[in-house]
């Protein structure tokens, strides 16, 4: 057994424990933001356990047979990150769960989720130029879009892509769900379109979808640290810093700006993805 | 770990005076902030496991409350939150009104007050939240007897 | 040698046979699916010899008599342009095909050069590829028109029935671009090449409605443009280069500073103009008022392939210098805006039409960045989108047939309504966009090349083109997989015919995508060694191809993970949620008079951001002033 198949292995048992933790600390700290005590720290789990022990409401049978697509792909998306896979490829797998999960909102055929899996895939289409943008921004920095290749660097690579990491933390708040940009559905119980896109799903498949987040999210912080590792141990800690501090950020983004239309949403990603990244992206040209 | 460390709710107004939802709200704002125990409104019936209703129910609203009832995936409770909502309070005589949620879906929790104070209507729901995981114990136990008569 | 004649004449000879058959019988019927079983045997036959004798071969140097009876053949084909554009008052169409006849009369007779003798046809791995997309994807379209045809008939009685013109042009044009992919003198390619032209005009204004009349002139005066760039580019390869055939013009091309850049470029336009690249892209999305099976022929296996394919081979003359700018700025440029426009699109056959636009801008960007990892992606590229495109046209027109209607709002809920043709369908658009499938491997490739090349402008075009796809893809396939309670399935009225070639299409594109690395070991990259003379590294990794088969594999146990992940839970099916004013069957809601009102679910077309109107003119002025100023200035530097 080598490293990239225990690390591998960690994803898949304690993404779920961590993404679930992390989530408990935003209720907190968001609690606290706003001036409430919040919940307790291990509420995520709490929530899960009873979404598990629920009965099972479908719309129709194809709905959970597209969750469970969504989850899959999930874990694949994540397992093949941290076994130190091709960059590219992690990324076309997220783009495939991405699809499972917006399938599945449409196939209920309902007002409130349909109209959150057209702001979902709006959501996608905003933010995958950028996460193209930083696979192709590791490539120029390595020479390689293996993740194993990029770590093993001697320099961190945000020192040549300052531009594209801000550029992945302003998507990052789409793929967090949180406000301004939480139009498909939120990860808070306010919403405007009910609860758009999961409208449609409850008990255990709300679950499972509840856990595939904590994996996305676990794996989009591994993104983040992809952009302070370099072959010193310690860059570990180093990352894992900037993975909290990039958290926090989000957390207080979320409590600061109000919802965005989908236009101010699409036009402002792109505009972000073609100043920060596509700048940096000629620079490293010019420069390497 | 139990069902009623996390209880969602839908709240859903019937024909109340607004006064008892202005006191529904009250409780989620930071003075009694009820997520401490990890209470939600989600506003969605497939989510929730706590129906909290206040006003009564007339003939417009009959249907609906049944509907989204039926919606709500089992264990569930009912809270009636306010007078009206027991039992038609002040509307009772209206020529639209038929009565209190009891009308027409099983309510498991009467909160009286006109209007429901928060202390009173966060009590109700803690006492509706016992009520889930007595709700929950006897489907199993009723499934686990079920498993064993087919067996 | 004979296998090849018989490639090409046989399709001829099929089309006279069909020309002349009585209509309506089933000997017709009969007669068809023989003809495309013998072209598929002798393509398939002729891959086998080829592989197992070697893989290039070149023929024929000497064709005095051949080039004869070509030159009369090619004044009969001006002759059919003069009818029909005097008939319809187009005389500029006339004009455009006296001009380039003359042209290549005048060098044919009056002895103006001296050429080296070289073959006349020519056969590498890429040939084999085409030959198999051509025979195999084209035949299952011919196959599928029988039946087709039947039901267009009898929901378009207003047409005058003319199918044996019909299926004698589907064999014509598999024959002309048999002919374009063996021949390597280019005065031959040119010959099939105007085929082809005349073929997709003639096909397009088989309504004979003046919409179709309409569009197939403009067809044909774009690819009469394009002829009249080959015409000048031969006339130019021959006086200044004295060089008759591709091979050795790529070859005099390849080198740096070559004169023969001028011809690259001329020929280059040509292939844009036949790949429907912007600003272009007209005739092709005019195509569309033809019946199902001409669009599905001239998207998929012919014609505009035809565009691709001269523009790959012409790539390794286009690494580095602004001919390959020109076209990769042209490709790049019109992935990324058609993607866009496809937004704004409800009608099937528009958004695969814009589509193909898309993606043949993605293959012609490959070649124009002329590097060996993008001619790769380019030649997959080609075939993953020659049997999905293909599939999807079809089965468009068979949901049209049964349903009425080919509006992506109309195929709401296909999957309980027509169940079979929705599974097709997402068949067909996985395999046009998502992991693991082919379309995603080869742009997975491209995006590498690209930034290998270090254009950045197509990079960007590339990134944002990718994610304006997955939006109308995606859009697509969340409307087909819409369940609709109570709703019945209703009367699937496709033939079998029909069937067979849809499930043929399936059944291919699963073992593409099971078997392209197979495909590029064994044909592609020997057949790019051979083109840029380098031993070159595998360009996708073990590891990776076993990462795309273990996603396959995860798609197909996908069915028993979901039992075991939902516990095995008791759906309880209930309603949707409409604020709790459902009438009960989710398709009406009570309304504040207590009266049921119907729900209509659209799709996002965002007109207003990504309208025809607001993007079309601004593309073409954008793609005409790039191409005209690249073009300029290669030449310029040329000369």
């Amino acid at each position: 057994m080598n490293w990239s198949v225990i690390s591998m292995l960690l994803f898949i048992v304690l993404a779920p424990f961590a993404g679930g933790l992390l989530q408990g600390v935003d209720r907190k700290i968001t609690a606290r933001m706003q001036g409430r005590q919040g919940p307790p720290l291990l509420q995520p789990f709490y929530d899960l356990h009873k979404l598990f022990s629920k009965q099972s409401v479908v719309v129709n049978h194809l709905q959970d047979f597209l969750v469970c697509g969504f989850l899959v792909f999930i874990v694949f998306t994540g397992a093949l990150f941290f076994w130190g896979g091709d960059l590219l490829l992690v990324f076309f797998a997220l783009t495939l769960a991405e699809i499972f999960f917006i399938m599945s909102s449409c196939s209920a055929n309902s007002p409130y989720s349909s109209m959150g899996a057209q702001r979902e895939l709006m959501q996608a289409m905003a933010y995958e130029p950028m996460v193209l943008m930083v696979a192709i921004g590791f490539y120029m920095v390595t020479g390689s879009f293996g993740v194993s290749d990029i770590i093993g660097n001697s320099t961190p690579a945000i020192v040549w892509l300052p531009g594209i990491f801000a550029g992945f933390l302003y998507i990052l708040t789409i793929k967090f769900r949180k406000s301004p940009f939480d139009l498909s559905t939120s990860h808070h119980a306010h919403q405007e379109m009910v609860r758009g896109l999961t409208t449609e799903i409850s008990g255990n498949i709300l679950g499972l979808v509840e856990l595939s987040h904590w994996y996305e999210n676990i794996f989009l912080l591994g993104v983040v640290a992809l952009f302070l590792l370099d072959a010193n141990w310690w860059s570990v800690p180093v990352a894992i810093a900037v993975c909290f501090g990039a958290y926090f950020l989000e957390i207080l983004i979320d409590n600061v700006f109000p919802r965005v239309k989908w236009q101010s949403m699409l036009k402002s990603a792109w505009l972000v993805t073609l100043v920060a990244g596509v700048t940096n992206f000629m620079v490293l040209v010019l420069v390497k | 770990m139990k069902v009623s460390n996390s209880p969602w709710l839908l709240h859903y107004d019937g024909s109340s005076c607004n006064g008892c939802d202005i006191e529904v709200l009250a409780c989620l704002t930071p003075v009694y902030d009820v997520e401490r125990f990890g209470v939600i409104n989600t506003g969605n019936p497939k989510h929730a496991d706590i129906f909290l209703i206040t006003g009564g129910i007339n003939t417009q609203n009959k249907a609906v409350v049944e509907q989204i009832y039926s919606q709500m995936p089992s264990p569930k409770v009912v809270v009636a939150v306010g007078i009206c909502a027991c039992n038609g309070g002040i509307f009772k005589e209206c020529y639209n009104i038929l009565g209190g949620v009891d009308t027409v879906i099983p309510v498991d929790i009467y909160v009286p007050g006109c209007a429901a104070r928060p202390q009173a209507i966060i009590d109700g729901v803690v006492k509706a939240v016992a009520l889930l995981d007595e709700k929950k114990k006897k489907r199993d136990q009723k499934k686990a007897q079920g498993g064993s008569g087919n067996a | 040698m004979t296998i090849i004649s018989f490639l090409i004449l046989f399709p001829f000879i099929a089309a006279l046979i069909l020309a002349f058959m009585r209509k309506g019988t089933p000997v017709r019927k009969y007669t068809l699916f023989a003809c495309c079983a013998l072209i598929v045997a002798g393509a398939v036959y002729f891959v086998v010899n080829s592989l197992s004798d070697g893989h290039t071969m070149s023929f024929l140097t000497e064709t005095h008599t051949l080039d004869t009876v070509i030159l009369i053949a090619e004044w009969g084909l001006a002759a059919l342009v003069c009818y029909y554009s005097f008939r319809y008052r187009k005389y500029y169409c006339a004009a455009l095909s006296l001009v380039q006849t003359g042209l290549i009369t005048w060098l044919e007779l009056g002895g103006h050069a001296e050429v080296l003798p070289a073959a006349h046809i020519f056969s590498d791995n890429l040939t084999i590829v085409m030959c198999l997309i051509i025979g195999i994807v084209g035949c299952l379209i011919c196959v599928y028109a029988m039946g087709y045809m039947k039901d267009y008939k009898e929901h378009h009685t207003e047409f005058k029935d003319r199918r044996s013109f019909f299926f004698a042009m589907l064999f014509v044009f598999l024959g002309a671009m048999f002919g374009l992919v063996f021949s390597n003198n280019l005065t031959w390619i040119y010959f099939f090449w105007e085929i082809t032209s005349i073929c997709s005009f003639l096909l397009i204004g088989y309504n004979q409605t003046e919409e179709a009349i309409k569009n197939s002139f403009k067809a044909l005066w774009m690819n009469l443009l394009g002829g009249l760039g080959f015409a000048i580019a031969i006339v130019y390869c021959m006086l200044e280069l004295h060089v008759a055939d591709l091979q050795s013009l790529v070859a005099l091309a390849s080198q740096p500073g070559s004169a023969a850049i001028v011809s690259i470029i001329l020929l280059a336009f040509a292939g844009l103009t036949k790949s429907a690249q912007l600003p272009f892209s007209g005739w092709l999305l005019g195509a569309m008022v033809a019946p199902t099976p001409t669009s599905a022929l001239l998207h998929s296996a012919t014609m505009v392939k035809a565009g691709v394919y001269l523009l790959l081979r012409l790539s390794p003359a286009l690494c580095g210098n602004l001919a390959g700018l020109m076209v990769t700025t042209i490709g790049g440029f019109t992935f990324f805006a058609t993607s866009l426009l496809a937004i704004s699109q409800s009608d099937a056959k528009k958004v695969l039409a814009y589509s193909t636009v898309s993606n043949l801008g993605l293959i012609t960007a490959c070649a124009g960045v002329g590097m060996y990892e993008a001619v790769w992606a380019g030649i997959l590229l080609m075939i993953f989108h020659a049997v999905s495109k293909s599939l999807m046209f079809l089965s468009v027109g068979a949901t049209e047939n049964s349903l009425g209607s080919r509006n992506i709002e109309d195929m709401h809920g296909l999957i309980v309504k027509l169940p079979r043709l929705a599974y097709v369908m997402i068949i067909g658009i996985a395999g046009m966009f998502l992991a693991p499938f082919g379309m995603l491997i080869s742009k997975w490739a491209a995006l590498r090349a690209f930034v290998d090349s270090n254009s950045i402008l197509l990079v960007v075009f590339l990134i944002f083109g990718s994610a304006t796809t997955l939006f109308y893809w995606t859009k697509w396939l969340g409307t087909l997989v819409a369940v609709h309670h109570n709703s019945e399935p209703i009367k699937n009225i496709t033939k079998k015919s029909e069937w067979f070639s849809l499930i043929c299409h399936s059944v291919i594109m699963v073992a593409l995508c099971v078997s392209f690395p197979l495909i590029s070991v064994s044909l592609i990259e020997p057949f790019l060694e051979g083109m840029f003379h380098v031993t070159m590294p595998p360009i996708i990794g073990t590891g990776n191809v076993i990462i795309m088969i273990m996603m396959m594999c995860l798609i197909a146990i996908l069915p028993i993970a979901a039992r075991f992940l939902t516990l095995g839970k008791k759906n309880q099916v209930v309603m949707s949620y409409m604020g709790g004013a459902n009438t009960g069957d989710d398709r009406s809601f009570t309304d504040s008079f207590g009266k049921p009102k119907r729900l209509y679910l659209a799709n996002w077309y965002m007109t207003e951001l990504f309208g025809e109107k607001k993007l079309l003119n601004v593309s073409l002025i954008l793609s005409a002033a790039a191409l005209v100023i690249l073009t300029v200035m290669a030449i310029g530097g040329a000369v």
